[in-house]
């Protein structure tokens, strides 16, 4: 799933600053999952700011929604009288379902009161870890499972750099598992290592980021 | 001789090298890089250059490198895989080839957050056995990366680093392994004061042959103080320096003594290794300390070949 994390108050109190009537559009899908803009994140925000507000003497109205998934302009739509009637629309969306707002309704003012991290996987009660790095050349049928390229933090290929300890990776020792130490576990464990001692060529970055903005199609479903 | 270096020149005369660490000013004072030169001239058969080591912004090696050939010291560059990708380095190789450099260590490189610019975007393009493979390349096919034929490729001995204590050791041989098989002539440990752990790490290397397959130059510290030990030993990822060893220095009427004390026993242990074919002195910021090494393990004078 796509994780994400609400911003601190304070930056989201300076975007409505003067604002009077705001919509928070919060997504029933990954950000809901991973505790950061699903219907009970939205109403907690809307409380912080209306005492926020109160308190700098300031009245504002706020209106709370959720829509199923805000990456689909189908469920946006849902609410398209919301957002048009609102001075400013604040997405507890990802990134992507802040920038399908703003396109669908160019003339609204549309925030984001969440920061958008990765696409991870829950690890244990209010913990995620970022897992893939949507590369466009999946890998993971040679390193046992485990991405290198988006799990160690210097995305090497032919195994551990001299950092790594006890398992540990040393950008952060208490928190980043070292993917080369869990690589070389699991090909110990299918009686794979062998494998690892070919040598992987230097990647193509171009299916990923740096080949630019990248789309998906797929011809034989296109009308 | 792939590039006529001095270095390769004394490691296939089958002589002990001896090659120093020298670290670039976070300056552009040219005095300093040529002072050190003075320092280190006739004490080592060549110089390494730092590559903006720690991720702290210091002289670019390959410019600290034509000075201290001005100054009669063979340079050996160290490339970093974190700065620059593959098209930057491979135009760097081809300058530096131009100025006068003939040997280049591939290295990883420290991760950014370590040093001054913790905010910056790292590169890591290719990774430091892909650039070994890369140089080998450059000069043997005469080929860059992409395809394109070099009318003058750079003659360059391939260098690599080896850590035999950051983990998992087994991992520790195949990556040596790896690195031989890419292209490494020549191979510098990270600094050595755990010689167990090192021993265990040269005994799978010496098993598998692979000290017959390229030059290992084994790394040692001289180090200066209990507080610099301590440091080393707590917060440095990869460097493992026992307990015995900061006892001596805690204890040590004159420290800079025993440190330099310690580093001439280790060297003396290390020598008596047969598949170890040089050292790599790393005196962090003490680089005039060097000379007093080099004489009395006895190798100095260095062989004039």
């Amino acid at each position: 799933m796509i994780v994400a994390d609400r911003k601190p108050l304070q930056e989201i109190l300076d975007m409505v600053e003067d604002c009077e009537k705001l919509l928070i559009v919060g997504c029933n899908a990954c950000v809901a999952i991973c505790m950061a803009g699903g219907e009970k994140e939205v109403s907690e925000l809307a409380s912080l700011v209306k005492i926020a507000k109160k308190k700098q003497g300031k009245n504002i109205e706020i209106t709370e929604r959720v829509t199923e998934r805000q990456c689909e302009e189908e469920f946006v739509k849902e609410i398209e009288k919301e957002i048009k009637g609102h001075d400013i629309i604040l997405s507890m969306a990802c990134g992507v379902g802040v920038q399908l707002i703003a396109k669908m309704y160019e003339d609204r003012l549309v925030y984001p009161a969440l920061n958008t991290k990765f696409m991870g996987l829950p690890e244990e009660q209010g913990q995620w870890a970022e897992t893939c790095a949507g590369c466009g050349d999946c890998r993971l049928a040679d390193f046992g499972g485990v991405c290198p390229v988006a799990r160690c933090s210097k995305n090497l290929l032919n195994g551990p750099c001299g950092g790594s300890v006890d398992g540990k990776c040393e950008v952060d020792p208490d928190n980043i598992e070292c993917a080369w130490q869990l690589i070389f576990d699991k090909m110990k464990l299918l009686g794979q290592v062998d494998k690892l001692l070919k040598i992987e060529p230097a990647k193509s970055w171009k299916t990923s980021r740096d080949g630019g903005p990248r789309k998906v199609i797929k011809e034989d479903v296109r009308l | 001789m792939k590039s006529g270096s001095n270095l390769e020149t004394v490691l296939n005369s089958g002589e002990f090298a001896v090659t120093a660490e020298l670290g670039p000013p976070k300056s552009a004072n040219k005095e300093f890089v040529i002072k050190r030169a003075q320092i280190l001239k006739s004490y080592v058969d060549a110089a390494n250059l730092t590559d903006n080591q720690t991720a702290i912004v210091r002289m670019s090696s390959t410019a600290a490198a034509r000075i201290i050939l001005d100054e009669g010291v063979e340079p050996v560059i160290q490339i970093t895989c974190r700065d620059r990708n593959r098209i930057a380095i491979q135009s760097d190789v081809l300058g530096a080839a131009a100025l006068g450099v003939k040997n280049i260590l591939c290295i990883t490189g420290d991760h950014q957050c370590f040093g001054n610019h913790p905010d910056s975007k790292n590169v890591f393009d290719i990774d430091s056995i892909q650039l070994v493979s890369l140089l080998k390349m450059m000069r043997d096919e005469q080929k860059v990366l992409g395809g394109d034929t070099i009318k003058t490729p750079p003659k360059i001995f391939i260098g690599a680093a080896a850590n035999p204590f950051a983990d998992p050791l087994e991992f520790r041989v195949i990556r040596l392994e790896k690195k031989i098989n890419a292209g490494a002539d020549f191979i510098q440990t990270q600094c050595i004061f755990d010689l167990n752990r090192f021993s265990k790490w040269m005994n799978m290397v010496e098993d598998k042959g692979l000290d017959k397959k390229t030059h290992i130059l084994a790394g040692v510290t001289p180090i200066k103080s209990y507080n610099m030990a301590k440091h080393m030993a707590e917060n440095v990822s990869g460097v493992s320096v026992p307990q015995e060893i900061l006892k001596r220095m805690e204890s040590a009427k004159d420290p800079k003594e025993e440190g330099v004390n310690i580093c001439i026993e280790t060297i003396e242990k290390l020598k008596k290794i047969k598949g170890i074919h040089g050292i790599h002195i790393m005196a962090v910021q003490w680089e005039d300390i060097i000379p007093e090494i080099v004489k009395r393990i006895g190798l100095y004078p260095r062989p004039q070949i």
